[in-house]
């Protein structure tokens, strides 16, 4: 099952599960989060449904490509982080 | 507790709610302490209020109170329907609440980047106004000092909750008299220097930074517009330009409630110069429709002053008599003498986006 957690930076706005799935992609395991609490989903994503331009995915120590449709594979035993992206000072 | 003793200051780093004793206005309470607040919407007479945060990396959200501001939830943030792959324009999504203003029992919503929004349960879920954003007149809209169209002003008519007058940065000021259903520009008379000339009279592209209506002659609006002053005496369906001194440019602009020939301007020197004439501060004020400006300094720094007021930083009760002006470098000041003369409240908040009463 892969193991998705978010950053602690969150806790102060929302409650954020960590969240252990069998999804398949990046896009089935944040909905695995979000149906726990769906208030979480405007915090990562936007109207779109696209990554915020500020938040980051690390999958296994790599950052998540697809930033759209959220593709990016999931094997059984991925570690995910969604973190604050840093930008500058 | 009426509703000129309390006023609310919303912030880079938060939520200031004011309340004036004994003639003096202090600050009460603090909300979303360090969270930008980019604008809020004052208690109603049950105390139910609303709040637009931005919180930058998480996007924006919107915070509702059924106390008067003493607690807080989240609810839904107005969100943009699907994006067609072939739309033109800025993208639909929500970059942060910028106006909200009562309507009858509508709560509406403006936001860059130009979007309209309509709530009918409190503010609980919002609608798309998507009769103004699906006009094709929407994709000549430009950006003004926001990275998107801006849909900063909201000026319901107090005999018709059915009509609104918004004005747009920089897209022209529109009304609809059905709800929102159909609109039209009402912008005839204002003048934009920024286009080629051909099209300095464009309704569309006229650039209000705000416009505001006097509550007891809703004939009259008033606009800060970026290339001068105009005033409407026929509902925005045309509008006359002033000039004041020691400038017209700025951007806020405050309408008497129950004198329409009142209304008060804090200027700068110019677009590409925003600081105060001379590096001092000061407030313009018409008692005539316009004819005539008084300039009102007492109390306000007149050396080294390089605060300006956002359009949404000045505001006036309900009474006409109370005045609260709040600043980008973190300034307040009240005014009980209609302008005559200020207090500084405090010197020292964060950078001020929006002073309201209520």
């Amino acid at each position: 099952m892969a193991l998705i957690e978010f950053t602690p930076q969150l806790r102060r706005f929302v409650d954020t599960p960590r969240v252990q799935t069998p999804a398949a992609t990046l896009k089935q395991g944040l909905d695995a989060a979000f149906a726990i609490n769906p208030r979480l989903r405007g915090y990562i994503l936007d109207d779109q449904g696209h990554l915020r331009p500020n938040v980051v995915v690390f999958i296994d120590g790599r950052r998540a490509r697809d930033l759209r449709a959220l593709t990016d594979p999931l094997g059984p035993e991925s570690r995910v982080h969604v973190l604050q992206a840093l930008s500058g000072g | 507790m009426s509703p000129h003793d309390r006023a609310w200051v919303a912030t880079r780093k938060g939520l200031f709610e004011l309340r004036r004793r004994a003639g003096a206005w202090q600050i009460e309470n603090l909300s979303f302490v360090a969270d930008p607040v980019t604008m809020l919407l004052p208690p109603d007479a049950c105390g139910h209020m609303l709040a637009g945060l931005n919180l930058g990396h998480f996007g924006a959200k919107l915070q509702a109170s059924d106390d008067a501001g003493k607690t807080w939830k989240e609810v839904s943030a107005p969100s943009f329907p699907p994006q067609p792959a072939d739309a033109e324009g800025p993208a639909w999504k929500l970059d942060h609440v910028f106006s909200l203003e009562r309507s009858g029992d509508a709560i509406w919503c403006g936001t860059v980047p130009g979007g309209l929004f309509v709530s009918r349960d409190k503010g609980e879920t919002w609608t798309l106004d998507e009769a103004l954003w699906n006009d094709p007149r929407r994709l000549q809209w430009m950006g003004g000092g926001n990275p998107a169209p801006a849909l900063h002003s909201i000026c319901p008519h107090p005999l018709n909750a059915d009509e609104l007058l918004v004005g747009v940065s920089c897209g022209g000021a529109w009304r609809t008299t059905d709800g929102g259903q159909s609109w039209g520009l009402r912008a005839r008379g204002m003048r934009a220097d920024f286009m080629p000339p051909e099209l300095a009279g464009d309704e569309n592209s006229q650039d209000p930074h705000l416009i505001a209506r006097c509550r007891d002659v809703p004939d009259v609006l008033w606009c800060q517009h970026h290339c001068g002053i105009f005033r409407s005496r026929d509902n925005g369906a045309t509008w006359e330009e002033l000039k004041a001194r020691p400038s017209s440019f700025g951007f806020a602009v405050a309408a008497h409630p129950g004198d329409p020939q009142t209304a008060w301007f804090v200027p700068a020197v110019k677009d590409e110069r925003r600081i105060p004439v001379d590096g001092a501060l000061c407030v313009t004020r018409t008692r005539d429709g316009g004819r005539s400006f008084d300039v009102l300094r007492e109390g306000l720094p007149q050396q080294h002053c390089y605060d300006l007021i956002f359009r949404h930083g000045l505001a006036v009760d309900d009474e006409g008599a109370q005045l609260l002006m709040g600043s980008t470098t973190g300034g307040l000041w009240a005014s009980g003498d209609a302008g005559d003369s200020w207090q500084c409240v405090s010197a020292h908040l964060p950078p001020v986006y929006a002073v309201k009463f209520g």
